[in-house]
């Protein structure tokens, strides 16, 4: 095995899509960076897995000796997400992929419908959610007075201009609450949850009172809308053969700028300074199956990323996920015969703190066969036993259910500490919303805690300076 | 990414055939992958460039005739294959690949063989797979430091249906000829039949998110094929 540097400037633990952006960025801003991760794939927790995987990642899902993936086709015809996302097409990372030209290694579709419930059981209806004035004023979700309401509300959110107080309507919105807001357009309760809900994409109430957040909600909103705008059918777009290409298209990223990758990887001691700050690693790399002791190695580094897992003293529980990962033969009832959605199901409908998301996709993105529906349904967890009741408003939507995977609340954890005093930075899991701003807020959190500045991504790919380009 | 074709697109081109494949490259790390590349893309060679960090993703053409142009999308590993951990992305659609070894180390010949094992187990059924035994000037200079005779890569290649060849990145001996060989090789036609699927961006609901430039893209491309 070829020996490993001496030192390195930073050491990534865990290849997950957050791990994966900074190894990359770091990469292209020139440190030497070496990236490892104990499974034999990439990707961790945000990777996408082929459908015996999964049966095998969840044994209460099937007989042990039997082989229930056989009558599904090929099992690597399927590439199955673990985590719940879809990609805000103004969003974030949208904005890193395009800044990093790692879009030239993934290819993206449409998402073909943004849907929300209201009522519930065999009353519920499901509506598109409506993506601007004129939209809102055709649907189904509002009467008649309600809707030119709504009308002048998206009028005024798509007007909003911070440096221009003629656009305010009177308010600051850096004070205000968003029921201030609400109540000043006179909008109905109804009206109010999908705003805030399938537009602002809160999980909970708990924005509508609080002081300050209105100018966020508004942002929200506006992300959603020119989200909408940018291709037509919904504001979410998604990559061919899954979320798990995303931590593989950055971690080429990073190689192409000379990191070390290393899967098959375990961490056998991590080396800490007299000041506390992590001095280097020893590792050994092994295959699974292989024989004899595997390669091992040591080296120095400066600094360590990794995801919550490699150091479990050093994080903490934050919240319970609950999930069901359902294999459907239809489309989803009411939704137009999409091939690919986001169906939410307001908290408010089915008498819950947290909102319950359905994020579905199929053969149109190259995840399973044709004729096959990927539907994911998930909230954050709010009692302590009895999930599978949690979830039902939810699976109730699917219909008829071929195949469904359901373990228990899913932990998520984010660090105990900045990671400044040891110079080891931590991610926080991937949450429970139905896109990715919030991991990008983490990117760009961990980027601002370990590099001590802002993350710029604009102009990274004018910095490429390689034998490859013109 | 699926054979991406146009037809016809030149005016006055009358049958002209454009096609786009995507290449990889495999083999042991230093037997000189980015090499071929870098000597087939640029017809540039570095003796002391660090290895690896360069080539990305590259394109090139080939002209097989007046009628017809191949483009290749080359992927090469950046390194990734170092510590045997390339992604299923970068096998992911190949309609070709280079598999290379030093005909100076006769390991390196293994290695190649096992990364056509894993080629025939994990991409496209109907990949065309070309071996080469790369640094033939060294033996050109001192044939006692060849370690694999041309007659037993070659039995192993026909055993295995792959094109062959023996080339030097340094002189670019036979580095054109491979890849035309390739070229020749790949169904051209069938591509020219297919719905013309040129990516996301072409196909119902792909999107372009605006950044896909193809350095190097010519021919009958204009820009559409991205
Ligand atoms: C388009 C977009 C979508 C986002 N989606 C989500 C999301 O789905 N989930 C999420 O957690 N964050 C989301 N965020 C990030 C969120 O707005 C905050 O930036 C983030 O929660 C960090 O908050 P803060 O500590 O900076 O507090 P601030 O942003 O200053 O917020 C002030 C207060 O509001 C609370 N708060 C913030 N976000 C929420 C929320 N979603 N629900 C209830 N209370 C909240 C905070 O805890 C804090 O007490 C999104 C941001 C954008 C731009
Ligand atoms: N003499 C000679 N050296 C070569 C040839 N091709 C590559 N090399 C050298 O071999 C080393 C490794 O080459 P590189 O292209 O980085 O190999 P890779 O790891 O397979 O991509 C470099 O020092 C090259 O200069 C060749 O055809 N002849
Ligand atoms: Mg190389």
């Amino acid at each position: 095995m070829e020996e490993i540097a001496p030192s390195y400037d930073l050491v990534v633990l865990g290849t997950g899509l957050t791990e994966c952006i900074l190894s990359g960025v770091a990469s292209v801003k020139g440190a030497k960076v070496l990236h490892m991760d104990r499974n034999d794939h990439y990707g961790g927790a945000s990777a996408s897995v082929n459908l015996e995987t999964l049966f095998k990642a969840y044994p209460n899902s099937y007989t042990p000796g039997t082989e229930p993936w056989k009558k599904y086709g090929r099992p690597n015809d399927w590439n199955i997400d673990l985590v719940p996302k879809l990609l805000m097409s103004n969003g974030e990372l949208t904005n890193i992929l395009v800044s990093t030209d790692v879009t030239r290694y993934i290819e993206f579709r449409q998402v073909a419908g943004s849907y929300v419930q209201q009522g519930q059981g065999s009353r519920a209806t499901v509506a598109k959610v409506p993506s601007d004035a004129g939209e809102a004023l055709r649907s189904p979700l509002m009467g008649l007075f309600e809707k030119r309401r709504a009308r002048n509300f998206l009028n005024w959110v798509a007007a909003f201009d911070e440096a221009n107080p003629s656009t305010h309507n009177g308010m600051n919105l850096t004070q205000a609450t968003m029921r201030q807001v609400y109540d000043k357009f006179g909008l109905e309760a109804t009206t109010r949850d999908f705003v805030g809900h399938s537009m602002a994409l809160y999980t909970t109430d708990d924005y509508i009172d609080n002081r300050g957040m209105a100018k966020n909600c508004v942002e929200r909103i506006r992300l959603y809308v020119n989200s909408m705008a940018r291709y037509g059918k919904s504001p979410y777009i998604y990559p061919l053969y899954g979320l798990g290409e995303l931590p593989q298209g950055f971690a080429r990223l990073s190689a192409i700028y000379g990191g070390t990758y290393m899967l098959n990887t375990n961490v056998d001691e991590i080396k800490y300074g007299a000041d506390g700050k992590v001095e280097g690693i020893k590792a050994t790399m092994k295959e699974r199956g292989e024989a004899g002791e595997g390669f091992k190695f040591e080296t120095k580094c400066k600094k360590i990323i990794a995801d919550p897992s490699y150091f479990p003293d050093k994080v903490q529980v934050v919240g319970h996920m609950l999930k069901a990962i359902c294999i459907l033969n239809h489309p989803i009832d009411k939704t137009d015969n999409s091939d690919s959605l986001q169906l939410i199901i307001p908290q408010s409908q089915v008498g819950r703190k947290h909102d319950i998301y359905i994020a579905m996709v199929s053969s149109a993105h190259n995840v399973c066969p044709k004729g096959y529906y990927i539907a994911i349904v998930s909230t954050v967890a709010e009692t302590s036993a009895n999930h599978h009741l949690e979830l039902q408003p939810g699976l109730e939507r699917l219909g008829k259910i071929e195949e469904q995977f359901m373990g228990p609340p899913i932990p998520l954890y984010g660090p105990k500490a900045g990671g400044e005093a040891d110079n080891v930075f931590l991610s926080k899991s991937y949450d429970a919303s139905s896109h990715f701003e919030t991991m990008t807020d983490d990117v760009r959190d961990m980027y601002r805690r370990a590099e001590g500045q802002e993350l710029v991504v604009e102009g990274l790919k004018d910095g490429q300076n390689l034998v490859a380009e013109e | 990414m699926a054979a991406r074709m146009q037809q016809g697109g030149r005016p006055g081109g009358g049958g002209a055939r454009f096609a786009q494949f995507k290449l990889v490259l495999l083999g042991e790390s230093a037997v000189g992958k980015s090499s071929l590349v870098l000597r087939f893309v640029k017809d540039q060679f570095d003796d002391y460039r660090e290895s690896t960090i360069g080539a990305a993703f590259l394109t090139q053409t080939i002209a097989l005739d007046e009628q017809t142009t191949v483009k290749f999308e080359i992927w090469d590993t950046a390194g990734q294959e170092r510590y045997k951990s390339l992604a299923p992305m970068y096998y992911r659609n190949a309609n070709c690949a280079v598999v290379v070894y030093d005909i100076t180390q006769a390991s390196s010949l293994d290695k190649a063989k096992s990364w056509v094992k894993e080629l025939q187990r994990q991409a496209n059924e109907n990949i065309v797979i070309c071996l080469a035994g790369n640094k033939l000037d060294l033996v050109t200079e001192q044939p006692d430091k060849r370690a694999v005779t041309t007659a037993d890569a070659e039995a192993y290649a026909q055993e295995a249906n792959l094109l062959f060849f023996e080339t030097s990145a340094k002189t670019s001996e036979n580095v054109k000829e491979l890849f035309t060989a390739i070229a020749r090789k790949l169904p051209i036609e069938q591509a020219s039949q297919g719905r013309g699927a040129r990516g996301a961006a072409g196909r119902p609901g792909g999107v372009d998110l605006g950044s896909r430039q193809e350095p190097g893209a010519q021919g009958g491309a204009s820009g559409c094929n991205c």
